[in-house]
């Protein structure tokens, strides 16, 4: 049985007029990758900081391995890192991770052992104020893995960085969760989210729009149509798939959940007379699903073009 | 406790690595050397009554100089330009944590804010504590080497004097350190709190003092603001004339007063920063 790591019970946030995180309730299990997404400004972080203790809720509840959010209990027992990663300039990355390593009693083994994790193990003596942003995005990923934390909590841990640090990220999360740890990550990138995660909760202008797995999400496959006459190969794509499974769109026939018919429709086009000029599985991207769900829930004004 | 101790290890290491530490202690000792030695002894030197010794006669500039006078010596420079850098290396400690990011990294870390935070000011207690011990060991140094070019005897003052003497720059210096702390954590930012901590101790007060002199019966409360409390407390070592340095209220009553003070902002600052939401 899973237990559950992270739950929200109708968490809400609000800065005067502005709500800024509504009722949010999110599970998020043991040993899994939980992908939190949502457009800029949908209130990822500002969840993320009520699971961490470091703004209260207006409303609502969290429990964070088993404890309100900020107990002494799970000290040491969550790394995180939260809207960018915050060291202190003057410091090296290597004494940076040290300062931080003191607070939980963590010796030195541990400092090189997590700069070793995100390759910056050749480039921890220099001053922090001279990294790059890519380089301080791993420092606070570093800084986040010290002592091996039963849970991770990262927000948007692939700012920055290149497309190879992003590959070695996704890796690094892959392990992460391999070696039974929980990875609670915000992003907007769909690419990694869809690789990487588990399972996934969308948020967007505070409230959650779907909490689901990425197949869940994603929803079951379809088969692209494209024959002439139209018309024709309407009539027959209902005779084998039936009415409600057929949709006419700019593309073709959109055939939902009939990649198994492809044999049978292509049989029964060409008896018909039908010129057939493609027939292929369609899947929707969580880039589509997301878009979908995030426009529906936005203004008009501000849905992003199709 | 192990969490209080760990706190304050990390603090330590920050602290100790930052160049603005040193830079604010040098500064300090510097001025204390200029102030309490270098020019008095110049003046001595050039037959005294200078304005800027405030017309003191030889004799009194070289009593002043001497091993006897040590603890006088340590606390004189301490309410006004001791006081502000102290105030400073507060402020920035605590003020510069919001802007660079580092306390939401501190407090995910560690076991609470609370610790966190008291983790800060013991590693700031234990500068301050390490800056007067080190001026009174340069002030020594000094009022040796003139008693020795002097020709003078090599008096000590009594060890409860020194000890008084020692205990007073240490609340001095707290109490101004954590004047810094609480405007930083009110703030949360380092210009803003240095900027506000400096106007009220190297202006503020004395215009409100001024103006409490004008006005009368104002004075109970003029008096006992922190930077003449602290300048009170200077005083009752002697030293009186030097800016910053008053006799107002007695050594005793000064020093409850600037440890009310210090209790006071250390229980603000913490109720804060455990209460208000890290953005």
């Amino acid at each position: 049985m899973t237990s559950t790591i992270v739950s929200t019970d109708r968490l809400t946030k609000r800065y005067g007029h502005r709500l800024a995180v509504a009722e949010v309730d999110i599970t998020v299990r043991s040993g899994e990758i939980y992908g939190f997404l949502g457009p800029n400004g949908a209130g990822k972080t500002t969840t993320l900081r009520m699971l961490l203790g470091l703004i209260a809720p207006t409303s609502g509840s969290a429990t964070v391995l088993g404890y309100p959010p900020g107990a002494v209990a799970t000290t040491g027992s969550i790394g995180a890192l939260i809207e960018g990663p915050g060291f202190y300039p003057y410091l090296s990355g290597r004494d940076n991770l040290r300062v931080m390593a003191r607070y939980r009693s963590l010796g030195a083994d541990a400092v090189d052992s997590a700069l070793e994790r995100v390759d910056l193990s050749t480039r921890g003596a220099d001053p922090f104020g001279s990294y790059s942003l890519g380089m301080k995005q791993r420092l606070g990923v570093a800084c986040a893995l010290l002592g091996d934390p039963r849970l991770l909590v990262l927000d948007e841990p692939s700012n920055g960085l290149d497309p190879a640090g992003m590959a070695d990220m996704r890796t690094l999360l892959e392990d992460l969760a391999a070696q039974g740890q929980t990875v609670l990550l915000s992003s907007h990138l769909l690419g990694e989210v869809q690789e990487t995660c588990d399972r996934v909760g969308v948020i967007s202008g505070g409230r959650l729009l779907a909490e689901a797995t990425v197949a869940e999400l994603r929803g079951a496959t379809s088969l692209l149509v494209r024959a002439e006459p139209a018309e024709l190969a309407r009539q027959v794509a209902v005779r084998t798939v039936g009415h409600d499974a057929v949709h006419a769109t700019a593309d073709g026939l959109r055939l939902l959940g009939g990649s198994d018919a492809a044999p049978a429709l292509t049989e029964a086009l060409v008896s018909a007379g039908a010129r057939v000029h493609e027939i292929r599985q369609v899947e929707r991207s969580l880039e589509e699903v997301f878009f979908e769900m995030t426009n529906a829930a936005r203004p008009i004004t501000e849905r992003t073009p199709s | 406790m192990t969490a209080l101790f760990a706190s304050t290890r990390a603090e330590l290491l920050r602290l100790t690595k930052w160049r603005v530490t040193w830079l604010l202690i040098a500064v300090w000792l510097t001025l204390n050397v200029t102030f309490v030695y270098v020019i008095p002894y110049l003046s001595y030197r050039t037959g005294g009554g200078g304005e800027i010794t405030d017309g003191q006669s030889p004799e009194s500039l070289l009593a002043e100089m001497m091993p006897t006078t040590l603890a006088q010596s340590l606390t004189q420079g301490m309410p006004l330009f001791g006081g502000a850098i102290m105030l400073i290396l507060g402020a920035i400690t605590v003020g510069s944590g919001f802007g660079w990011g580092t306390w939401k990294t501190v407090f995910v870390q560690s076991a609470s804010r609370s610790t966190a935070f008291l983790g800060t000011l013991v590693a700031l207690a234990v500068v301050v504590v390490g800056t007067v011990v080190t001026t009174l060991a340069v002030d020594a140094g000094l009022s040796v080497l003139v008693a020795v070019t002097e020709a003078q005897p090599i008096d000590w003052p009594p060890a409860t004097d020194l000890a008084a003497g020692v205990g007073s720059g240490i609340l001095i210096f707290g109490m101004w350190t954590a004047a810094g702390v609480l405007l930083g954590t009110v703030a949360r930012s380092p210009a803003l709190a240095v900027g506000l901590g400096l106007v009220w101790a190297m202006a503020l007060e004395n215009l409100l003092a001024a103006a409490a002199n004008l006005l009368g019966g104002l004075e109970p409360i003029t008096d006992v603001l922190p930077g003449r409390t602290a300048g009170s407390l200077a005083g009752s070592f002697g030293g009186g004339g030097t800016p910053g340095v008053l006799t107002i209220l007695g050594g005793g009553t000064a020093g409850l007063v600037l440890a009310a003070y210090l209790l006071a902002f250390v229980v603000i600052s913490l109720t804060l920063i455990r209460r208000r939401d890290v953005v």
